[in-house]
C-alpha cells in the first residue's frame, strides 16, 4: 500500500482523460474485497457499526451521520420489502462537480459501494438516480454494470452468499430540485418532483412508500474504503473530528480550477493557494461561497478555517458539498447574488407560496438595484425576505438555502449594495 | 389497424419497455421520464399533444399526469427545435468566468437569442442551469457533448463543424 492510496482512497484510480479501470483492473488493486469481506465476515449490523463508528457524514451538503442514518432502516424478519437503496447522483448544486468525477473516474467504486451498502441496509433494489446530462458517467456505469453481473457480482446470490441485489440507472430530465431526497424518491415515481413531508424520513417511508436510503455519491464511494481498512484507519485520514477526506472544488478566476481529494478538514487558504494556485493575474480576492450556490459568503478574515462541517458552521455558513465558488474584485457582488437568486427562483418547485412568489421577488429587487433602480428600503426588504424564508418558513430547504448567499452579502459587502443605490449606478459598469 | 395508428414506432415502444423493466410490475409511470425522452429524440427534439397522449396510453397514466411531468422537467421541449441544441450555462461559476461573452458571441454570430431556433432550423440557444462542469467555466453543452473553457474563437471553431 503505497502513500498516495493511503491519502487519496477515492480518487487513487482517477487520471483524467483516460478510460476507467475495467473490471479486471479494478479488482487488481483490491477492488470489490470490501464486498468480499462484508458478505463473508460480516453481519448488515457489522457493517453498519463500523460505517457508524468511521463517523462518515453525508457528503450531499447536510453532513447527517450516515451510520445513524442506516439505522433507522427496519430491519430482521419482519421488515417490509422490498427495500430500496438510492445513490443521488442529480448533483446540480452551482459549484459543485465532484460525483461527476467519480462516476466517470471509477465506476465500479460506486457500484461496490452500493452493493456494501444495500448489504447492510438489506437493499432489494439500488436505483442510481443520475441527471441525464451525464452521459459519459451513464454509460460507463452501465458497463460497470454488467460486467459485476458477469462475475457474480450484482444479481442473485451475490459471490454464492445469500444476498441478492437488482440494479437500475434511472435518468432524469432537469430541475435542481430532483436533488432534494423526497422530491427525488416523488421523481422516481414518474412524478412532477415535489418535496414530501419530512417526517416521515425516506428510511421508513420512501420509495412506492417502502424502506429507502437516499446517499450522495460520494459519500457512499468512502464505504469500501471503510470496510477495507476499517473505522480507526478512516478517521486518522482527516485533520479534524469529521472522519475521512473531502472532495473540495473550486471554481471562479483561480488559477487552477479543479477538483482535489484532501484530508477533511484542509483549511480553506491552503486549497485555495496550495492547489487552485491562488487567484488569476489580475485578480484580488474578495470572498467565496464555501460549499456551492447556498452556502453563505465568507471572507479574508475566514481563510484559516479548517473546510470541516462544524469548523464552517461555527463561522457562520456550511461546508455543503464543498465547491467552493470564488468572488473576484472584478464581479459586482450584486450581479453575483442577482444570479444565484434567479437561479433559485428558476428553480423552485412551485409548492409552497413562501418559495414560489418571494424568490422572484427577491430576484427582482436585486435586478432593479443592480440596475441603478434601487433604494435604500429595498436592503430593509431584502433583509425581511431571509428571515420569511429561512429555515421552518417553508416546505423544503431549497429557499432557506437560497437565503444563505443573500443574507451574507448583505453583512459583507453593505456598502456596495449603498453604493449601487446612492449613486443609482453599477460601479462595474461603464 | 392498431399499428397503423400508433405514433410511437416499434423501436421506440421496445426501448421504453426496456425501462419499464425496471421498475416493479404496477409502476410503470415510472418510466414516463425515459419514455419522453426517447419519443422526443425519435420526433427530431421535441415533443407534441399527440405525442404525450400516446405516451399516456402506453404507460396507462391519465394524460395529464403525462403533461406535468412534460412542462416541470427543463430536458422537454415542447415546440420545434434547431438539429443542434447549444446549451449555455450562465449559473454563478460560469458568469464569474464570462458566460456574458459567450452569450453576446452566439447572438452574434447566429443572429438570435435564448430559446430561438435560428431560421435555417440548425441552431437553437437554450440557457440552462448548472451541468456540473464548473471546473471549466464558462461551459455549454451541444446536443450531448459537453464544451469547456470557452473563448471566442473555440466557439467559432465548434460552429462551424456542425452542419
Ligand atoms: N449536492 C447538491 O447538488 C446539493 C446539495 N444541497 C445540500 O442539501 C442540504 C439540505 O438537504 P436536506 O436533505 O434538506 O437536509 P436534511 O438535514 O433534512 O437531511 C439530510 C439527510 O439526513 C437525513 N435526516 C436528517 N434528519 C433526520 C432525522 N431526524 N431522522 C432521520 N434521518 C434524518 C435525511 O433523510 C437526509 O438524508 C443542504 O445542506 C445543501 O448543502 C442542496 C442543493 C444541491
Ligand atoms: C434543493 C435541494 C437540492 C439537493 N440536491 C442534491 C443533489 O443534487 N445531490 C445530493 O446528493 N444531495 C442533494 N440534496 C440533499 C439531499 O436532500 C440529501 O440530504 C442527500 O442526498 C443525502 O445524502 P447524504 O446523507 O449522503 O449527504 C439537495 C437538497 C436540497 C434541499
Ligand atoms: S421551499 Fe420551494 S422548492 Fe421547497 S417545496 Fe417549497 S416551493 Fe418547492
Ligand atoms: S456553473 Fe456552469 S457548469 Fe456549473
Amino acid at each position: 500500500m503505497n502513500g498516495k492510496f493511503m491519502a487519496t482512497p477515492l480518487t487513487q484510480n482517477i487520471t483524467p482523460d483516460r478510460e476507467p479501470l475495467d473490471i479486471k483492473q479494478y479488482q487488481q488493486v483490491g477492488g470489490y474485497q470490501a464486498l468480499r469481506k462484508a458478505l463473508r465476515e460480516m453481519s448488515p449490523q457489522e457493517v453498519q457499526q463500523t460505517v457508524k463508528d468511521s463517523k462518515l457524514r453525508g457528503r450531499g451538503g447536510a453532513g447527517f451521520p450516515t451510520g445513524m442514518k442506516w439505522s433507522f432502516i427496519p430491519m430482521g424478519d419482519d421488515a417490509p420489502h422490498p427495500k430500496y437503496l438510492i445513490a443521488n447522483a442529480d448533483e446540480m448544486e452551482p459549484g459543485t462537480f465532484k460525483d461527476r468525477l467519480l462516476m466517470e473516474g471509477d465506476p465500479h467504486q460506486l457500484l461496490e459501494a452500493m452493493i456494501v451498502s444495500s448489504y447492510a441496509t438489506q437493499a432489494d433494489v439500488a436505483y442510481i438516480f443520475l441527471r441525464d446530462e451525464y452521459k459519459l458517467a451513464a454509460h460507463r456505469l452501465k458497463q460497470a454494470a454488467q460486467e459485476a453481473r458477469e462475475q457474480g457480482l450484482l444479481g442473485k446470490h451475490i459471490l454464492g452468499s445469500g444476498f441478492s441485489l437488482e440494479f437500475h440507472i434511472h435518468t432524469s430530465a432537469g430541475r435542481y430540485i430532483c436533488g432534494e431526497e423526497t422530491a427525488l424518491v416523488t421523481s422516481l415515481e414518474g412524478k412532477r418532483a415535489i418535496p414530501r413531508q419530512k417526517p416521515p424520513y425516506p428510511q421508513t417511508c420512501g420509495l412506492w412508500g417502502k424502506p429507502t436510503v437516499v446517499n450522495n455519491v460520494e459519500t457512499l464511494c468512502n464505504v469500501p474504503h471503510i470496510i477495507n481498512h476499517g473505522a480507526e484507519w478512516y478517521q486518522n485520514l482527516s485533520r479534524s473530528e469529521d472522519g475521512g477526506t473531502k472532495i473540495y472544488g473550486t471554481s471562479g478566476r483561480v488559477k487552477r480550477p479543479g477538483a482535489w481529494e484532501l484530508p477533511m478538514g484542509t483549511p480553506i487558504r491552503e486549497i485555495l493557494e496550495e492547489y487552485a494556485g491562488g487567484m488569476q493575474e489580475g485578480y484580488t480576492f474578495r470572498g467565496l461561497l464555501p460549499g456551492g450556490a447556498s452556502t453563505d459568503f465568507l471572507v479574508e478574515e475566514h481563510l484559516e478555517t479548517p473546510m470541516d462541517f462544524d469548523a464552517v458552521m461555527k463561522v457562520g455558513s456550511r461546508m455543503g458539498t464543498g465547491g467552493m465558488i470564488i468572488l473576484d474584485d472584478k464581479t459586482c457582488p450584486v450581479a453575483m447574488v442577482l444570479n444565484l437568486e434567479r437561479f433559485f427562483a428558476q428553480e423552485s418547485c412551485g409548492w409552497c407560496t413562501p418559495c414560489r412568489d418571494g424568490l422572484p421577488w427577491v430576484a427582482h429587487i436585486l435586478q432593479a438595484i443592480e440596475e441603478g433602480r434601487g433604494q435604500m428600503e429595498d436592503l430593509e426588504i431584502l433583509e425581511m425576505h431571509t428571515q420569511f424564508l429561512g429555515p421552518g418558513k417553508t416546505f423544503c430547504m431549497h429557499a432557506p438555502g437560497a437565503m444563505e448567499p443573500l443574507q451574507s452579502a448583505l453583512k459583507y459587502f453593505r456598502e456596495d449594495f449603498e453604493q449601487h443605490i446612492r449613486e443609482q449606478h453599477c460601479p462595474w459598469r461603464s | 389497424l392498431e399499428e397503423e395508428e400508433n405514433l410511437l414506432s416499434a423501436e421506440v415502444r421496445q426501448q421504453i419497455d426496456h425501462w419499464i423493466a425496471k421498475y416493479p410490475q404496477e409502476q410503470k409511470q415510472s418510466a414516463v421520464i425515459p419514455a419522453l425522452h426517447i419519443v422526443q429524440a425519435a420526433n427530431g427534439g421535441y415533443l407534441t399533444n399527440e405525442l404525450l397522449d400516446e405516451v399516456a396510453e402506453y404507460l396507462q397514466m391519465p394524460p395529464i399526469s403525462v403533461y406535468e411531468v412534460a412542462t416541470f422537467y427543463s430536458m422537454f421541449e415542447l415546440k420545434p427545435v434547431g438539429r443542434h441544441k447549444l446549451s449555455v450555462c450562465t449559473n454563478i461559476s460560469c458568469q464569474l468566468c464570462g458566460s456574458d461573452q459567450v452569450v453576446a458571441h452566439l447572438r452574434k454570430r447566429l443572429g438570435i437569442g435564448f430559446g430561438e431556433t435560428t431560421p435555417d432550423r440548425r441552431f437553437t440557444i437554450k440557457e440552462v442551469e448548472c451541468l456540473g462542469a464548473c471546473g471549466g467555466a464558462p461551459m455549454m453543452m451541444v446536443g450531448q457533448t459537453y464544451h469547456e473553457n470557452l473563448t471566442p474563437e473555440k466557439i467559432d471553431q465548434i460552429l462551424e463543424a456542425l452542419k
